[in-house]
């Protein structure tokens, strides 16, 4: 099993006629991923890869059934795409663009308040790499290829940072269940702690790879949610320790502004709660072969 | 984006927030003639650069004549001002703001910031004003005050008399101190601000509530709807490094190492940076070149990384997903043919068409260190980057 897609989940691509939008719709189509459609105003009744393109969200659905979107929107008009999307029925939404204000955001967050949690829509990013479930469904720009089906569940913020992380676990035989990127940016739609409730509960879970950087709370309080509520063993790596504080490391989100959130707090606050660190990123995958081993 | 004071302190003027009358000079006589304007017997000559702490640096002096003031301009024009927060390079001072004084009763924090727990702006006060927030956090954290504001109906005036009395003002001056603190929270939000700074806010002895400082920085990826906002932008106070790479595309922070950086993602280039570090080594900068490795980009890249004097090895560490790594091979080459490096370059690749990419590196017959893994790369870059130090020793010993 797997969490959030499926082989079967249809997907709608917001964005599908712009260039990248097209391109990654391709790309998933061809890992076996289950596109129904896409969404751009003004461009209803074309169609893109063979797919019905739809003018609104709410027809898009209507018409298809789909149940999640990806996002490729431009940044400027990203956030009423998000927000389209929470109210046209859709469960799940990976916006994958970059560059969202993030007074954008603080709307979108206030917005989906309206709809009572079990039918609000869940979000991933913005600025995130998507999300795969390894020979079922990709939606996202990671490239399929160098994931294994397996059952180690995978959540970070960075992109190519995960893919490392991914490539070694491969490398020793490891397989992913899932893997989830929740993004680079400072307001995003789910936390580390939201992803891992959901693996906790994926009975094909096994155990998880968590990769945090530096800034912001999110990983301190994952650590508070691992200490009173998961049983699955995690590993975690956290970038940025030679970073600078007070300087944007290339995410908007990540910038050390306050206490606990440079990389060694972080990783000591996760230390306490018995996570196991990778000492570095390039040991992210022995390190989970060796709780796997234990574990066994 | 920052901006410089003087620019923050129009904007918040313009949302009703009380500033000390001022004018702006790029040259002595016109700091002279500045004080002459706003008239009174005492004035604050400030150093316009993007940082705090300029008081402690002394780019903020009192004056109480028109000499003095000359003076004071005089030696602040084209000085490096080192603050906590410029590093050991600084800032140079082009341009002084010139202000009348004020008799201060009290000071007062006041900040706004976006705050990533409750996903808001948050108001943050201090009745301990005057020093940087991570002192009042650190010596005096009970006497912060927070607020967060609700987005969907914007600040209320009963959060903002919350914040007056705990903050200890008058009833007398709570109408103030809302006008203040409602017209800093209008200009964060319309503008599109994610830090909006006054240390300190003023009671002056006769009551008045006046903005002494101010500080402003804006969110980049917002600039777009704020062209206003995008032309206070002043790039002298930037890393000129920093502000090409944003010209193009490329987001890059300079640091104080030896090994330069060129990665694609910015998690893996802070895990990059880790790694030099573990290995002994330090990195000379942050630097993402983003999806699409082009040649293009990174000769681009290549470039900016050897602009930096400092560099001396440059590591590059490609996980191409959606890229091929043929293709960055073949970038590698033509950046490096066009431009010729006199330092060791180490190269990782990983991810699609590796194979591809390792045999067009050998075939080039450039010296190029190759890798198969991060931290193989980051040992080599360190190692070869030692070598080659040595080496250099040994030809300048036997020149």
């Amino acid at each position: 099993m797997s969490i959030l897609i499926d082989r079967a989940t249809p997907v709608l691509i917001q964005g599908i006629t712009g260039k990248i939008g097209k391109f990654h719709a391709k790309e998933m189509i061809d890992y076996g991923t289950h596109v129904v459609g896409g969404v751009v105003p003004g461009r209803g009744g074309e169609t893109v890869h063979g797919l019905p393109v739809f003018d609104t969200m709410k027809e898009a659905v209507k018409q298809t059934g789909a149940s999640v979107s990806a996002i490729f929107v431009p940044p400027p008009f990203a956030a009423d795409s998000i927000m389209e999307a929470a109210d046209s029925g859709i469960t799940f939404c990976a916006a994958i663009t970059d560059g969202i204000p993030a007074q954008d955001m603080i709307r979108v967050k206030r917005y989906m308040r309206r709809y009572r949690q079990e039918n609000r829509m869940r979000l991933i990013g913005p600025n995130c790499a998507g999300i795969i479930s390894p020979g079922k469904a990709l939606m996202g720009i990671m490239p399929g290829h160098i994931y294994q089906a397996g059952s180690i569940g995978v959540v970070g913020r960075s992109g190519t940072l995960g893919y490392e992380a991914a490539s070694q676990m491969k490398e020793l035989g490891i397989g992913v269940s899932t893997s989830v990127g929740i993004g680079g940016d400072p307001i995003n739609g789910s936390s580390f702690k939201d992803i891992l409730t959901l693996f906790e509960e994926d009975p094909e879970t096994s155990a998880i790879v968590m990769i945090g950087e530096i800034g912001g709370p999110q990983e301190a309080e994952a650590a508070e949610f691992i200490r009173d509520h998961m049983t699955k063993p995690v590993v975690a790596y956290v970038a940025g320790l030679s970073a600078p504080k007070g300087r944007t490391m290339g995410h908007a989100g990540a910038i050390i502004s306050a206490f606990g959130e440079s990389a060694s707090e972080k990783v000591e606050i996760l230390r306490d709660v018995g996570v196991t660190i990778a000492p570095n990123p390039s040991q992210i995958g022995s390190t989970i072969a060796e709780v796997i081993a234990k574990a066994a | 984006m920052d901006i410089h004071e003087y620019q923050a302190k129009e904007i918040l003027s313009g949302f009703g927030v009380p500033v000390p009358r001022g004018g702006l000079a790029y040259s002595p006589e016109q700091a002279a003639y500045r004080a002459r304007e706003i008239g009174g017997d005492t004035w604050i000559v400030k150093a316009q650069v993007h940082t705090g702490g300029r008081g402690k640096a002394g780019g903020v002096k009192v004056c109480e004549d028109e000499h003095e003031v000359y003076d004071a301009a005089d030696e602040l024009f084209g000085k490096r001002l080192v603050t906590h927060q410029t590093g050991p390079k600084g800032k140079v001072v082009y341009r002084v703001y010139v202000e009348g004084a004020a008799a201060i009763e009290r000071e007062i924090y006041l900040g706004f910031v976006l705050d990533r727990k409750s996903e808001r702006v948050m108001v943050v006060a201090s009745a301990a004003g005057g020093m940087e927030i991570e002192e009042i956090s650190a010596t005096k954290p009970e006497s912060i005050i927070r607020s967060v504001i609700e987005p969907a109906v914007g600040i209320q005036d009963f959060q903002v008399r919350e914040i007056a009395f705990a903050l200890g003002l008058k009833p007398t001056q709570i109408q103030q101190a809302v006008n203040t603190i409602k017209g800093c929270y209008r200009a964060f939000r319309e503008l599109d601000a994610t830090m909006v700074e006054i240390n300190p806010l003023v009671v002056t002895s006769d009551g008045a509530i006046v903005a002494l400082d101010a500080k402003m920085t804006f969110d980049d990826n917002a600039l777009f709807r704020h062209p206003s906002v995008s032309e206070l932008r002043d790039k002298s106070q930037e890393d000129p490094r920093e502000s090409q790479a944003a010209d193009r595309g490329l987001s890059y922070v300079g640091l104080e190492g030896k090994i330069g950086c060129i990665v694609n993602g910015a998690g893996l280039a802070m895990a990059t940076m880790d790694m030099i570090e573990l290995a002994g080594g330090k990195p000379a900068n942050f630097l993402d070149i983003g999806g699409g490795a082009s040649p293009e980009r990174v000769a681009k890249a290549f470039r900016l990384v050897m602009s930096d004097g400092d560099v001396e090895a440059i590591l590059v560490n490609i996980f191409a997903g959606i890229n091929r790594c043929d293709w960055v091979a073949e970038g590698i080459i033509q950046a490096l043919e066009a431009n010729p490096v006199n330092v060791p370059v180490i190269v990782r690749l990983a991810g699609t068409n590796v194979e591809e990419g390792r045999k067009i590196l050998s075939k080039s017959g450039l010296p190029i260190i190759r890798a198969a893994t991060l931290k193989e790369a980051a040992e080599r870059a360190v190692s070869a980057w030692q070598n080659d130090i040595k080496h250099n020793v040994k030809m300048v010993a036997s020149s």
